[in-house]
């Protein structure tokens, strides 16, 4: 019993310990991004590894959603008699809600798991050393690129996801089932806002890009220096990512859309 | 050399997200409505608004002409004063009427605009006169017990 | 004196969570001179390199390098600092997704700005000098142990550094490999003018390149001298490791109850 409670002490102090080495992490690489600006070309490819690699999974995956919203939203809708909100049923979903959370998911199991493989091996091969002792510094040159890299691609990459889930819905509902186009769309437009629900979306979706990637970050930087250490890290990174999506989540949700 | 192949797929990448921003913004979003520059103020009293919000459409015959702007309580009168701003393009007399209205049984609530008779136009800063509220279901559903009520015994007598 | 040795270590303690690595370390490396660091594994030999490098700090005493207090540098003059020297890791950390000529080119265009067609030629010059032209094409994956630490060895000396460091370069790697990092090491480093210290247990290849041997053990200094001193020496310690002796001073058990309390042989209260 007293084993027990001792144990659950240690966790916390570790977990809390972490998050200070955490948080000293991410200082540290915001401090040292000005390499990020006089060389873009770092960013770039960063954004090649995390953004271009994780499109397919991005739209596939958007547009089958958007063919399940569909399809579901239709057949409730059609008991109350109106089907033409089908579009606002899909599109407010998608933007509020799926298209950041459902793309933050899958940028944290492609993207971010793939960041810590990457960082983790570096560090296990002592290639961050052996950077270090060739004085540059992997703060700036290795760490910051991938951050800024993840944080511009995961806005876009939500985006594009929602935009691919608009696109399959109307493909069901108005190319298959046959609900009238232009309700469809009109509907859609009529109770998506711009500011309300497109803006808080994109916020949503760039809090979500900065924290998935500074967790797959760190999660790979911390990581023991072994194989076994790396593969840890790596399923670390897409648990722990998970959760901080969907709590940032519920968080942002509940400041954004309840008030008045 | 491979760099250009990255650059360009970056570019792809982000040119392909912005453009879904925009969708999202304009076909998807309302971004192309009346904005202030483009229109103007008229306001109408409703004892009871209903559940409608600010941003609901102002539709005349069914076309979208406007936008609720916002909704206050005047504290005087008790009752809500709603601020319409109406599209430039379109012109509507003075002595126009506005409902509220429910799109199906139960969809959202906007405002109809019924064109009147009268010579001069509706201005910025105008006040609707004709006005119908809300139907609420409650006090509907009331009434017609009530009615049915009355009914009753006054058939029952004549029998 | 400070002229002569590029690097001192006086009186340097230690330790990671309060458990003590090294005690009382005193070395003095001259210019111009392969020096070997010998000692079992664990002992504290790679946590010297580190402690040179800055990437560690002292718990007491003092690295000086050019005659600079390492640990006295800020982040900035640490960096200039590590600019004049070189590494070889243990297994040599090249990067994997660079091939071995970017490898190479990476501490040149980071720290210079030297158009394309001069980092070309220095890279190459690197490469032929440990024999890898031809390979400059090739991935860190398709290298055998001794090309790939080779190449990180090319690395090492791209920013010509005054100083070279090696961890561990001769652990497993076949006898033919062995000799060429060995012959490499000592004609690099009077080519290039440098001061070179090897970290490493391997007697036998180290002998006969270096000009001066540490033996440490248990964190401590036991024994230094020309390898003619160390080969003559009388030290019991130095002999059984010189002579790779399972059993003597350094004991085959690790330390833990007698043999008599764990089997239960002693009479039972």
């Amino acid at each position: 019993m007293i084993d027990a409670i001792r144990q659950v002490g240690a966790k916390t102090v570790n977990g809390i310990w972490k998050f200070g080495c955490a948080t000293r992490f991410s200082f540290t690489m915001l401090a040292r991004s000005g390499m990020c600006l006089r060389r873009p070309q770092l960013v770039l490819d960063e954004i090649y590894f995390t953004g271009v690699l994780s499109l397919i999974i991005i739209i596939v995956s958007g547009l089958f959603v958007g063919l399940v919203l569909g399809l579901q939203g239709y057949e409730t809708l059609k008991r109350f008699g109106s089907a033409e909100a089908l579009g606002t049923l899909v599109a407010l979903s998608l933007v509020r809600e799926l298209g950041p959370v459902v793309a933050a998911l899958l940028f944290a199991s492609r993207a971010g798991s793939a960041i810590t493989a990457k960082i983790g091996i570096m560090k296990s091969t002592e290639q961050l050393s052996a950077m270090e002792m060739m004085a540059v510094d992997p703060h700036a040159r290795v760490i910051a690129p991938i951050f800024w890299g993840g944080a511009i691609s995961m806005p876009l990459l939500a985006a594009i996801f929602s935009a691919f889930g608009v696109f399959g819905g109307y493909l069901i509902g108005v190319v298959i089932i046959g609900v009238d186009s232009g309700a469809f769309w009109s509907q859609m437009q009529a109770s998506v806002d711009l500011r309300e629900d497109v803006m808080n979306g994109v916020i949503k979706s760039v809090v979500f890009g900065v924290a998935v990637t500074l967790i797959a970050l760190f999660e790979g930087y911390d990581t023991p220096a072994t194989a076994e250490g790396v593969s840890y890290a790596v399923t670390r990174t897409v648990v722990t990512s998970a959760l901080a999506v969907l709590a940032l989540d519920f968080v942002m949700t509940s400041f954004m859309f309840t008030g008045v | 050399m491979k760099r250009t192949a990255v650059d360009l797929w970056v570019g792809i990448f982000v040119v392909g997200g912005l453009v879904a921003l925009m969708v999202l913004a304009l076909k998807v979003g309302n971004a192309n409505t009346v904005s202030a520059g483009r229109g103007y103020r008229v306001t109408a009293e409703f004892e009871n608004i209903g559940g409608l919000k600010p941003k609901a459409p102002v539709k005349s015959a069914g076309v979208v002409v406007g936008r609720v702007e916002s909704i206050a309580f005047d504290n005087k009168k008790f009752v809500a004063r709603v601020t319409l701003l109406l599209d430039k393009t379109y012109e509507f007399p003075k002595d126009s009427s506005a409902e509220i209205l429910t799109s199906g049984l139960l969809g959202e609530q906007y405002i109809g605009l019924d064109g009147g008779g009268d010579e001069q136009l509706l201005k910025d800063g105008d006040r609707l006169t004709l006005t119908q509220s809300a139907m609420v279901l409650e006090k509907m559903i009331g009434r017609f017990l009530f009615n049915k009520a009355a009914e009753g015994p006054a058939a029952e007598k004549q029998e | 004196m400070t002229s002569e040795s590029l690097v001192e270590l006086n009186d340097v303690e230690f330790s990671y969570d309060s458990r003590p690595i090294l005690r009382g370390i005193r070395m003095k490396f001259p210019r111009g001179k392969v020096i070997a660091i010998m000692g079992g594994s664990g002992c504290g030999k790679t946590t010297i390199l580190r402690l040179i490098g800055g990437q560690l700090k002292p718990t007491a005493g003092s690295v000086r390098v050019a005659g600079q207090e390492v640990s006295g540098l800020d982040h900035a003059g640490l960096y200039k600092m590590r600019r004049r020297m070189g590494m070889l890791f243990q297994f040599g950390a090249l990067f994997t997704d660079l091939s071995v000529f970017e490898n190479v080119a990476f501490p040149l265009r980071e720290h210079t700005r030297l158009p394309e067609p001069a980092i070309r030629d220095l890279v190459l010059m690197k490469l032929h000098a440990v024999g890898l032209r031809g390979a400059a094409h090739l991935k860190p994956g398709e290298l055998s142990g001794g090309m790939a630490r080779r190449v990180a060895l090319a690395r090492a000396i791209s920013l010509d550094p005054m100083l070279i460091m090696y961890d561990e370069p001769f652990t497993g790697l076949d006898p033919i490999s062995v000799g060429i990092i060995a012959n490499l090491i000592r004609r690099l480093n009077d080519a290039l003018g440098a001061t070179s210290v090897l970290v490493t247990h391997d007697v036998e290849a180290s002998m006969k390149i270096v000009d001066y041997i540490y033996i440490a053990a248990e964190g401590r200094i036991v024994a230094e001298g020309t390898p003619d001193e160390i080969r003559e020496s009388t030290d019991p310690l130095v002999h059984q490791f010189i002579h790779g002796e399972a059993d003597g001073p350094v004991g085959f058990h690790y330390p833990g109850a007698s043999i008599a309390a764990d089997f239960g042989l002693e009479a039972r209260p």
